[in-house]
């Protein structure tokens, strides 16, 4: 161990390639296996249930992995790990954007005056749909490019992404009929990271989300 | 140098499995299997398995029971799967997934079993296990189950006329409702052992109806499902099947009858009163405050693109019990 972290370890490019290799293989198999034991109903009785869970909790596995990626970066001798953490949270998107499509073709059978309704009368779901934006606007400003025309306001948009955790949990927790179940981890995790980035959360003001331009 | 082969592991004859274990361990198997990969990531169950603990079980045994069946209730509608009816269950006293029930409960314990019926009785009952089949005879009747939670199934459940028992104990005149009770056993039920795995609710378990709902001839106490004995998580020995209500009033695994003067206080009307309310008739005209109620996904045979949502009928299309109801407002007393 000790002779493991004696210095920072670097990783080439080929090491990042081979990692993100492998993180799209599990990404995207985990969906494709998933989804087809779904469609051959070998998903357990409600395949319907099992694709929203599973997509859902992905999801939110993916966004904690990819908010601990930046204290651990930090903390550990290996900087680099901060490279994945893009793609991870691409992936929190994608698992996010696949749970709403689920709900709205699988559970709710594409009817539509049933959709409005439930995606304007119900808190949980309006959450929900909040926090998927919220993704959705990380994700579509996360190439470099954009991210360079955005100056610093690139940063106090991905700040949201504490927010969209937060609403992620709270979506999580009101869709189960009672509150102590496994939400209560996730709650943990989430202070943990929090705990985590105190540092650069506290230094966070007014001013900072100012929206002046660069 | 050629050295004679030595095993690294010797095995004797005690050390084979004996055939009988081997079988029933190939049944478990293939039971489970079907929830297979269900049971890794189904319900709450993570995509990586965080909290889940997949230990070695026994298949719990169920019997074949003698029964008629009973025409005035069949349905036209295709039968949910025994697979599905008894892998897919809210059972908190076992956990809050919907697999957890299938995992957490086959080691339970059915024998010895005691039911009492007293409260307001004129001749309390207590019936142990072998009376629970034989005490009213037995005609199975195919129920639509209609879940809270907007999804449904057809269900063959093997029983008897929850009023043939009461008649037998001759409720007062002062009676007014009737309460049900789960058996309370942390030692068997790890949701009633920690309040994380039983999802926070206060147990024993509590149902009630009214007494004219219980004297109603829907009013089912099931032993058994698709012409055996129910399995645990299907409320093993004997569960209340009321089809005109949502399903979390058909109470499992219960000890008690109790005849009262008073409303039952119900398990999830007390957690939370403005969501469940002590009727609980399947109504869509009356949403949960979380969320619709006007029609529900049928759990039958199929993958993702063969699911329907068929519209919610009002008490479940079982319009006969309408009567119970008149001069009360459903939307108040739901």
């Amino acid at each position: 161990m000790k002779t493991l972290f004696a210095k920072p370890v670097r990783l080439t490019p080929i090491h990042r390639y081979a990692v993100k290799c492998v993180i799209h293989c599990f990404a995207l198999g985990y969906v494709g296996w998933v989804f087809y034991r779904g469609v051959n109903d070998a998903l357990g009785a409600d395949p319907v249930e099992a694709l929203l869970n599973t997509s859902g909790i992905t999801a939110l596995n993916l966004l904690l992995v990819s908010l601990a990626i930046s204290p651990l970066a930090q903390r550990l001798p290996c900087g680099d790990l901060i490279k994945f953490r893009r793609l991870i949270g691409i992936y929190a998107f994608f698992y996010a954007i696949l749970h709403m499509l689920t709900y709205i073709s699988f559970e709710l059978q594409l009817q539509w005056s049933l959709i409005v309704e439930e995606l304007t009368k119900r808190p949980y779901i309006i959450v929900g749909v909040i926090a998927l934006n919220i993704l959705l606007a990380l994700t579509v400003t996360s190439p470099m490019s954009i991210r360079r025309k955005m100056g610093k306001n690139w940063q106090r948009l991905h700040y949201l992404v504490y927010p969209a955790l937060f609403l992620t949990l709270l979506h999580y927790t009101w869709s189960l009929k009672t509150g102590w179940q496994d939400p209560v981890f996730y709650w943990l995790g989430a202070i943990l990271i929090f705990i985590s980035r105190k540092a650069v959360l506290t230094r966070l003001n007014v001013k900072s989300f100012g929206f002046k331009g660069k | 140098m050629v050295k004679p082969y030595k095993p690294s592991v010797i095995l004797k004859d005690n050390d084979v499995t004996d055939e009988s274990v081997y079988r029933n361990r190939r049944q478990l198997i293939k039971t489970l299997g079907f929830i297979g990969a269900g049971a890794l990531l189904s319900n709450k169950a993570q995509a990586f398995g965080w909290f889940s603990d997949d230990d070695e079980k026994t298949l719990f045994t169920t019997k074949p029971l003698k029964f008629t069946k009973n025409e005035a209730y069949v349905t036209s509608d295709p039968l949910t799967p025994y697979e599905k009816v008894t892998t897919f269950n809210n059972f908190y006293e076992f956990g809050t997934g919907k697999d957890d029930p299938v995992k957490n409960a086959q080691s339970f314990h059915v024998q010895p079993w005691t039911l009492s019926i007293d409260g307001l009785v004129e001749y309390p009952i207590t019936l142990d296990y072998d009376a629970l089949y034989s005490t009213v005879s037995l005609e199975e009747r195919i129920y639509r189950m209609r879940c809270v939670e907007a999804w449904s199934m057809v269900i063959p459940w093997t029983g008897f006329q929850l009023s043939e028992l009461l008649k037998k104990a001759k409720p007062l005149s002062s009676a007014k409702y009737v309460a049900f009770e789960t058996l309370y056993d942390p030692d068997q039920m790890p949701g009633q052992r920690s309040r994380f795995v039983g999802g926070g609710i206060d147990y024993p378990y509590v149902e009630g109806l009214t007494i004219e709902e219980a004297m109603h001839p829907l009013s089912l106490l099931s032993i058994g499902v698709y012409g055996k004995t129910l399995p645990p998580q299907n409320g093993a020995p004997i569960r209340l099947v009321v089809p005109w209500k949502y399903g979390f009033k058909s109470i499992k695994s219960i000890v008690r009858i109790r005849l009262t003067d008073k409303e039952p206080p119900t398990t999830w009307k007390r957690l939370a009163h403005q969501e469940y309310g002590f009727y609980a008739n399947v109504n869509p005209h009356v949403d949960h405050p979380r969320w619709s109620q006007a029609s529900e996904r049928r759990i039958t045979t199929g993958g993702l693109f063969n699911q329907q949502r068929i519209p919610t009928q009002m008490f479940n299309g079982y319009s006969e019990v309408a009567s119970l109801y008149s001069g009360l407002d459903l939307t108040k007393n739901y």
